[in-house]
């Protein structure tokens, strides 16, 4: 094939043709794009993940915005080539500014017959497809019901197909490399790295670095890796069948010093540093769970920064671990998802009863029950929010973006070392898994954690006793009690889950006192507002009569459907939450000044339906629950309809699982 | 317990002694607390570790007992009351934290030791012990104990099995013996029990005794063992509920059967027991123990008891001696063994991370690619 092959969208009067001359003789134009979405899809085993991971590194490095959207399955291994076994990455990478991993790809990898089966129903018509022809063998295709071959029979016709040997040509490549057939073959991700890597001007020095040494031990494969790694990048220099190669310039960024980073990942360093700003030791209590897991793997490795890591034999140990090393002066912590959550539940009461600090990280998936354990989802904030026998409030706190994990772990610290109590901090598998790149904080910017322990009586016994210690005299600011580590001389005390008195922290069936404690208990969580700065309202015209307010991972993908309805000509205002609970102070004056408000979420409309409740304000909840993030464009309907009708809500406030 | 190197000594704070100003972060602060809340007592009374909190077992219960027992051997340990920590789950026994002049957490149903090892593998400087029943540590909480024990946290964990579930008022409990009738069981129950001292040892528990809370001197001894041996250390005490299970031990209690069916376990001395020593333990022939009559041996034959067998095979045989009904129950220290402790590892871990790499916040958040955006 030869020609131009549209990719991405080209920005109005962006495109700037050049010519370049590769060796080999071969002319090849250059085209400028301002962003372009690529998916890579293949079987579990293909590599995917790795090779999305890669072409994101090289992406970020070469300063270009970026946002990933990782979907793989459960299972670790499907069935070769069947449909449950795809996995795929996609990669939204731009000129500018972008806020969500994009809608739709412009380019879509397939490296068997069943990642094409999967994922060709996303790619519009006129996009690029390349495909793997060798892995489309009649045994291959009929594993997923293909009568005849697609790359060959006409049916893909309104796309712009390259069919390409990857394999074959991977195995050619290393013929010489000592390696086996099967062994060869594992290389065609990188070959097909390599390619992309052509295509799209990345720099290869880091994926070249990066196989080094990942095989530092077996040094064969690193060689075999490399080589099947430039031997497509060579390909795409020289092959007629793709003539043209495309160029992103780097996207204007703040000055500053920047990496990739994902999303467990800064939460993973977001805990290292509210130990580090506090003093503490962190102890980390955890019982592996996708898509958590991963921050027990990150922060296992930082055993030197005073972390301990503790892998449970339950979620109900993990958590109690944790809340033990707080008891003993430690930030402790676990991190679970929903399932564990439920689990959890009674520990976190008991954390709330003895007002003890603890973060639990609940990195949300679909559910109910084990649901999509490797899909994201918003369903369990009220979980958060509620899900304890008994009055058992608990802050919550949630990241926007894979980046912001990071403030929202200190943040969720603060609270918790602040008050004195459990904070719940919700990400999901999209923040998680997904990446983007970070400014990386100076290190004396962080927030002072430092906390001060009781070393000395604060009181006087009934009887008038002087020099008593009462681990539960508040702090006339904050409510919280006193924080006296075990091995400070005098101040032994004791703790648990049943009632205490006010003040002496002894058992207490008293009812006034019960009723007083829960009281006291609601105001301290309550209080926290007073801590928060005033709520940010992204309304650049000043004059949006519709607000959409959300929070956690939904930010990317309203936010890209804000600047698509103000490129339109219209106004909306944008209110996104990082503190579920308790919410701002300000919330509701706020969402009043608006004639309508529309509150998107990858649930049933749990922060909607609080909304009202606490605001009596007729919240329209919009609501998708596909395993996926909203798409740009799709929300930017739904919110251009909202404003189009005019101010006057119209029928049912709710929309939704349409999407 | 008692001996472990103080990881507060073992971090020394680098700017004791200069004079200037050096600019050094602060000192852990967990140390630092501790310092400030003064001079360690270890001269310590019986009354020392009581609290002003009104004891409210039952009247007759064999927690008074324990309690008394536990308040007058304490002292004899040397541990300042600040440095003991005791966590309980829930059950009767699971009040006990309330009357010691400890630090304590009194928790929830079955959870105790998975809290102490957070406490206990965070600071190591501390003595923890748990204090559990038999349904707490063995029914909703059987999967943390067996985690506990195998992985040989530095605790003292207490069992008082009264073979009935006493404060939700009389329950068949894990440890009850098959046909028990009870409020949830009128026609006997079906539950094949646990012994819980084979359970320790089937999870390879380094440390495993079983006393009587009426017997002052012999429950003495056990925990003072069991509060000096590194690692997880479970003891079981058999406690009469005189409300829900009255009675129970009493074939153990009674001088006129004690003698006959209990098996006293001390290091090094032969297994000889019954009135006159008319009973003994000797091995039979597939390797395990069974009871002979003392007169129908070799001397050579008797089992010389030896608490220190790595192999945990001996003890779990000795334990398999006794039955439902309690006849040939051996009493004392069935194992007690050393082996690495767990939160020692986790500290030498950490140690060795230092050592490989000091902590820099800075370095870590940048990581190895980045890049500059001027």
């Amino acid at each position: 094939m030869t020609g131009t092959i549209p990719a991405g969208t080209p920005a109005p009067g962006g495109v700037n043709d050049e010519v370049s001359s590769a060796p080999g003789g071969l002319v090849k134009d250059v085209v400028a794009l301002d962003r372009v979405v690529i998916r890579l899809a293949g079987d579990s085993g293909d590599g995917m993940q790795l090779t999305g991971n890669r072409f994101t590194s090289e992406t970020a490095s070469f300063g270009n915005d970026l946002s990933t959207l990782p979907n793989f399955p459960a299972e670790i291994r499907a069935p070769t080539g069947t449909l449950p076994g795809v996995s795929s990455f996609q990669l939204h990478f731009a000129d500018h500014d972008i806020m969500t991993p994009g809608d739709a790809p412009d380019v879509l990898v397939v490296m068997n017959p069943a990642a094409l089966k999967a994922n060709l129903v996303d790619l519009p018509g006129g996009g690029l497809l390349i495909a793997d022809s060798d892995e489309f063998t009649p045994r291959n295709l009929a594993k997923v019901g293909y009568a005849t071959n697609p790359l060959e029979d006409g049916s893909l016709e309104g796309w712009q197909l390259v069919a390409v040997p990857l394999t074959s040509m991977t195995t050619d490549a290393l013929s010489g490399s000592g390696l086996g057939k099967k062994e060869a073959e594992r290389s065609k991700n990188m070959f097909t790295l390599g390619l992309l890597s052509w295509m799209y001007h990345r720099p290869t020095e880091g994926t070249v670095r990066f196989l080094e040494r990942q095989f530092r031990k077996k040094p064969e494969i690193a060689a075999a890796n490399i080589a099947a790694f430039r031997a497509g990048f060579n390909y795409g220099e020289t092959t007629e069948a793709f003539a043209v190669s495309y160029e992103i310039k780097p996207a204007p960024m703040a000055p500053g010093r920047y990496r990739n980073i994902s999303g467990n990942q800064a939460l993973s360093y977001g805990l290292v540093a509210a130990g580090q700003r506090s003093g503490l030791p962190v102890f980390l209590g955890a019982y592996p769970i996708t898509p958590a897991s991963d921050i027990l793997h990150e922060l296992s490795k930082h055993k030197s920064f005073g972390v301990r890591t503790f892998q449970a034999e339950d979620e109900i140990a993990g958590i109690g671990a944790a809340l033990g090393a707080s008891f003993g002066g430690a930030l402790g912590i676990t991190t679970t998802s929903g399932p564990g959550v439920a689990l959890k539940a009674e520990t976190i009461g008991l954390a709330v009863m003895t007002e003890l600090p603890l973060v639990i990280v609940d990195v949300q998936r679909g559910g109910p029950s084990t649901g999509l354990p490797t899909k994201t989802e918003q369903s369990d904030l009220l979980q958060a929010m509620f899900g304890r026998n008994g009055e058992a409030p608990v802050p919550v706190v949630a990241p926007r973006s894979p980046g912001d994990c990071f403030d929202a772990a200190i943040e969720a610290a603060r609270i918790a070392l602040t008050y004195r109590t459990p904070v719940i901090l919700l990400s999901d598998g999209y923040l998680a898994n997904g990446a983007e790149p970070w400014a990386i904080p100076d290190v004396d910017s962080l927030p002072d954690l430092r906390v001060e322990f009781t070393t000395e009586p604060n009181g006087s016994a009934e009887d008038g006793t002087e020099g008593q210690f009462l681990p539960y005299l508040r702090d006339p600011e904050t409510l919280a009690r006193p924080w006296a580590v075990p091995g400070t001389a005098g101040l032994q005390h004791r703790i648990g889950g049943l009632e205490k008195a006010d003040k002496t922290g002894n058992i207490s069936y008293d009812a006034a006192n019960h009723d007083f404690m829960v009281r006291t208990r609601q105001a301290k969580i309550d209080g926290i507002a007073a801590s928060l700065p005033a709520t940010e309202v992204d309304d650049p015209n000043g004059d949006a009569r519709v607000a959409v307010i959300g929070w956690g991972s939904t930010y990317g993908p309203i936010g890209a459907a804000c600047r698509r309805i103000r490129r339109s000509g219209r106004s909306i205002a944008q209110v996104h939450l990082r503190h579920l609970n308790p919410l701002p102070a300000d919330l509701g004056e706020i969402l009043a000044r608006y004639d309508r408000v529309v509150c998107p979420e990858m649930n049933l409309g749990q922060m909607a339906m609080l909304l009202r409740a606490k605001y009596l304000i007729d919240v329209e909840s919009h609501t998708q629950v596909r395993g996926l993030p909203f798409r740009a464009a799709e929300l930017a309907a739904v919110l251009q309809d909202v404003i189009d009708a005019g101010a006057a809500p119209a029928g049912a406030a709710t929309t939704g699982g349409h999407a | 317990m008692t001996t472990l190197p103080d990881p507060l000594l073992s971090h020394p704070d680098p700017t004791a002694g200069h004079v200037h100003d050096l600019g050094m972060p602060a000192a852990d602060p967990i140390a630092a607390a501790v310092a400030a809340g003064g001079d360690k007592q270890t001269a310590l009374k019986a009354k020392d570790f009581k609290t002003d909190q009104e004891v409210r077992w039952c009247p007759g219960c064999g927690d008074y007992v324990i309690l008394n027992a536990v308040q007058s051997f304490l002292p004899s340990l040397g541990i300042a009351r600040e440095d003991m920590v005791i966590v309980s789950g829930i059950g009767c026994s699971s009040r006990f934290p309330y009357y010691m002049n400890t630090y304590g957490m009194h928790s929830i149903h079955g959870r105790a030791p998975a809290i102490a090892t957070g406490l206990a593998a965070s600071r190591p400087d501390l003595s923890v012990w748990v204090v559990t029943g038999d349904g707490d540590a063995l029914s909703i909480g059987g999967n943390h104990l067996i985690h506990t024990l195998r992985r040989n946290v530095n605790l003292t964990i207490l069992l008082f099995n009264n073979r009935i579930y006493g404060l939700t008022k009389g329950q068949y409990s894990p440890t009850s013996e098959i046909g028990k009738v009870t409020k949830s069981t009128p026609m006997g129950s079906l539950d094949h029990p646990f012994n819980p001292i084979s359970l320790a040892l089937g999870a390879d528990a380094t440390f495993v005794g079983r006393a009587m809370d009426s017997d002052r001197k012999g429950l003495t001894e056990v925990l003072r063992q069991a509060a000096e041996h590194q690692g997880t250390s479970l003891v079981e005490i058999y406690q009469n509920c005189n409300i829900f299970n009255d009675g129970a031990f009493d074939l153990l209690k009674d001088p006129a059967t004690g003698a006959q069916w209990s098996i006293p376990l001390v290091h090094g001395q032969p297994l000889v027991f019954g009135p006159d020593g008319g009973a003994c333990v000797v091995r039979d022939e597939f390797g395990g123990l069974r009871i002979a009559e003392t007169n129908q041996v070799d001397a050579a034959q008797i089992v010389v008891h030896d608490a220190h067998r790595e192999d945990p095979s001996y003890a779990f045989a000795l334990s398999r001696l006794s039955h439902q009904d309690l006849r040939y129950t051996p009493m004392g220290v069935f194992r007690s063994v050393q082996k690495p402790v767990y939160e020692r590892m986790m500290a030498d871990q950490l140690e060795d991370a230092r050592a490989e790499q000091p902590a820099d916040l800075g370095a870590l958040l940048s990581g190895n690619d980045n890049w500059v955006v001027a």
